[in-house]
């Protein structure tokens, strides 16, 4: 997949999960800071991640899932 | 003739002592708006001096044997699903003979499954029965969780309760009771444990000045997995018997945290006004979460016949499980 595509599933994922704008999302928009999720939020969001990509994010990575940019990132890199 | 199991009674208790969040604000740096929107917990029940996991578990037992219009001398098996028992032994499923009345010297045993414990007691009480090995089974779910939470951690002091329900399985003709699905990874055990008081580290005076005698959780991995499982599980029995949600009357899931219990229901594709919850004004209450939940069901007739009713909870271990019955 290109990191093109990723990056609109990721927004279609962060628009779906944490109620954000499509338009508010950009590369750099940090989930917690920008978008107001809180812990549980990031968990569904990166659990959405899992079933759309089909892929297992352990616990440890998550926790450096913190931007739009990292998402597309770890995705691109699996 | 084939022997199948029904839920015949149910019955359930929570102490008078009922805290609210504002409580936790005073002790712990926390607030009402914080607990509502991580947890939808509003209030929750903690017993008063002298009231235990025995106490609670006999008004419990003693309601759903009246609903199912027995008398203790009926049952011949006890199984007590908790992980807050009075003692670390005798099992409180045994205090619960005693305080019963009951003449026989019936089988009486605790079941440790956390939070999915009354699944699986339910479960093996299907099984026993089924077999024909017991007529009528008492299977309680109770937790005292007040006394095993600390107070001074503002993530876990807010989320547990206490309280007890039961059930009264019995022999029937008819299927009940239609399948259940149980399980354990204990490659998550660390997600959910209580450190301290068992041989691997014996209480001294310093685990207690280290407080490790509360209950200590990994929120968020737990989360993850409570919503995974509880929805695989209950699509698993759904499955096997060739069930979909669209059967289904009432979804009675664990009541840990109204957002896994709205993302589970979410994944199921199940309507969220046939889910119930009391995770607003009961908290977490561990094994008793669901046998109290299907009490207040039945309490305010929203169980009629023929109803099919799915079961599915995650706890400790971890361990999770659901179970598919039918009321008769």
């Amino acid at each position: 997949m290109e990191r093109n595509e990723i990056f609109n599933k990721v927004v279609e994922l962060a628009v779906d999960k944490l109620s954000a704008e499509k338009a508010e999302i950009k590369e750099e928009t940090n989930f917690i800071e920008d978008l107001n999720a809180d812990s549980l939020d990031v968990v569904d969001f990166v659990m959405a991640l899992e079933g759309e990509f089909d892929m297992e994010i352990p616990e440890d990575d998550v926790e450096k899932i913190k931007t739009v940019k990292d998402a597309v990132d770890y995705i691109v890199n699996k | 003739m084939t022997i199948y199991s029904a839920i015949k009674g149910y019955g359930h208790y929570l102490p008078e002592r009922v805290l609210d969040n504002h409580y936790f604000e005073k002790i712990v740096d926390t607030n009402d708006e914080w607990i509502r929107s991580r947890t939808g917990i509003v209030t929750r029940h903690f017993t008063a001096e002298g009231e235990t996991a025995s106490t609670m578990a006999v008004e419990a037992a003693k309601k759903a044997l009246a609903n199912a219009n027995m008398s203790a001398d009926d049952i011949d098996l006890i199984l007590v699903g908790t992980v807050t028992g009075d003692m670390r032994y005798p099992s409180t499923a045994t205090l619960v003979h005693k305080a019963l009345g009951i003449s026989k010297p019936i089988p009486s045993m605790d079941l440790q499954a956390a939070c999915a414990g009354f699944v699986y007691a339910t479960s093996i009480a299907d099984s026993f029965i089924k077999a024909g090995v017991y007529k009528n089974v008492l299977v309680v779910g109770v937790e005292n969780l007040s006394k095993f939470t600390d107070m001074q951690d503002r993530n876990t002091c807010v989320l547990f309760g206490d309280g007890a329900g039961a059930v009264v399985v019995s022999a029937s003709e008819e299927p009940g009771i239609l399948g259940f699905h149980l399980a354990a990874d204990g490659n998550f055990s660390h997600l959910i444990e209580f450190p301290a008081d068992g041989s691997k580290t014996p209480t001294t005076e310093e685990t207690v000045k280290q407080r490790l005698h509360y209950t200590t959780m990994e929120g968020q991995e737990t989360y993850k997995q409570a919503v995974k499982d509880m929805t695989s599980a209950a699509q698993i029995v759904l499955g096997k018997l060739d069930m979909t949600v669209d059967d289904v009357t009432w979804l009675v899931p664990h009541q840990a945290n109204i957002r896994i219990i709205k993302s589970v229901a979410t994944r199921l594709k199940i309507a969220i006004d046939k889910v119930y919850t009391n995770v607003d004004r009961i908290g977490n209450t561990s094994a008793a979460s669901i046998p109290i939940a299907l009490s207040e069901l039945n309490g305010d007739n929203k169980i009629k016949k023929g109803d099919i009713i799915v079961l599915s909870a995650l706890g400790s271990g971890l361990t999770w499980g659901a179970l598919v019955f039918k009321q008769i």
